[in-house]
């Protein structure tokens, strides 16, 4: 396993001019340089950080998407994998960050957390590449392939779970900008109208 | 007299109808689940090289992937069914309220009826449901009321809110 930090910081040099939606690794990634182009929405709706990021990524097919998206949330729209295999963006870079709970409510875990091959529903519903890491020395060697090549790839990777017990209204806040902010910023860097 | 099948098309609300109001409302992308009211639809759809469909197997899908194409300068427009739409609430919430999404949700209305007693109770919660999100609609039942989505556009436009056009004609409308 690895951590979430980790396998962030391991894809940060091959970042580029990106659209960053860093969704369930939100408070792990940090802002530095291309921060207009850094999505960090913490959670509108749980399970719809993969519908987000495809309909940003069919919006400005001229750059690449990379999402950070956690499997209870892929767990909640399985269905949006077919969607997503179905457009085919290719500028879409799905990274999945499985840590087997849910990790924000104390720990529990996910159903059939143990047996579940997120790579192959992947496969399954249509991606043309889905490669898997348990560890970040395998991923940071692959990143660089993994990424020079066309979307739609979906990278699924273990992470250790770190849970969070403290009550919600009392955790630290790790979002800097509101929501309305981080959409002004994205679409002024885009050039695109209030 | 009786009505006759020609006042029966002349009072429906017509798929072409339909798509002149997406297109002259600048509509990039659809984002969608078919239903009965929207059956003819997809094949005008389909063949309109300025739309790109996307399909979703679940309606609150229809609302994030609607929030991204939106922020990243699309203009969106999501199709679905009542039933869809209240199994979206979360999404509607999270989605589109919650990042003031300005897209007009075309909301197929499964039960509704002028007259007599609302047996299906799909269409019995469909307002109350819009009302408790503090969301406004209009009711579209035939050509006559096409000028209402592009007033749902423009207040879509002008709130920065989701507004639905609530499709009150199934059977002989879409489907030919």
């Amino acid at each position: 396993m690895m951590r979430i930090a980790e396998a962030l910081e391991a894809f940060r040099p091959y970042r580029e001019d990106a659209i960053v939606v860093p969704g369930r690794g939100g408070r792990y990634w940090v802002e530095t340089g291309n921060q207009n182009l850094d999505v960090p929405l913490g959670d509108p709706a749980m399970g719809g950080h993969a519908g987000f990021a495809l309909g940003l990524a069919l919006a400005r097919s001229e750059r690449k998407l990379v999402l950070f998206d956690s499997e209870g949330d892929i767990l909640m729209s399985l269905g949006m994998l077919a969607t997503i295999a179905e457009q085919a963006p290719a500028n879409f870079y799905h990274f999945l960050l499985d840590n087997e709970v849910y990790a924000t409510t104390g720990g529990q875990p996910v159903p059939n957390a143990k047996n579940i091959a997120y790579d192959r529903l992947a496969l399954a519903a249509g991606y043309p590449r889905a490669p898997a890491f348990d560890e970040i020395g395998d991923l940071a060697r692959e990143l660089p392939a993994i990424l020079s090549r066309p979307g739609p790839v979906f990278v699924a990777l273990k992470v250790y779970p770190e849970v969070e017990n403290e009550p919600i209204g009392r955790r630290r806040r790790w979002q800097t900008r509101s929501r309305d902010q981080v959409l002004a910023d994205l679409r002024g860097e885009l050039g695109i109208g209030p | 007299m009786a009505p006759t099948a020609a006042d029966a098309i002349t009072v429906a609300l017509s798929p072409e109808t339909v798509l002149a109001q997406m297109k002259a409302n600048g509509v990039t992308d659809i984002v969608w689940l078919p239903d009965s009211e929207t059956n003819w639809l997809y094949l005008l759809m389909q063949a309109e090289p300025s739309l790109r469909l996307v399909g979703v197997s679940r309606e609150g899908h229809a609302c994030s992937i609607a929030a991204g194409l939106f922020a990243g300068g699309r203009k969106p427009m999501i199709l679905i069914q009542n039933t869809g739409m209240m199994e979206s609430g979360d999404s509607i919430r999270g989605w589109l309220l919650g990042l003031n999404v300005p897209v007009v949700m075309m909301v197929g209305y499964r039960g509704w009826t002028r007259h007599g007693v609302t047996t299906d109770t799909a269409a019995t919660y469909t307002e109350k449901f819009l009302m408790a999100f503090g969301i406004n609609y209009y009711l579209v039942e035939s050509d006559a009321d096409a000028l209402r989505i592009t007033t749902a556009f423009e207040e879509a436009e002008r709130t920065k809110r989701p507004v639905v056009v609530l499709v009150g004609d199934e059977y002989h409308g879409f489907n030919r």
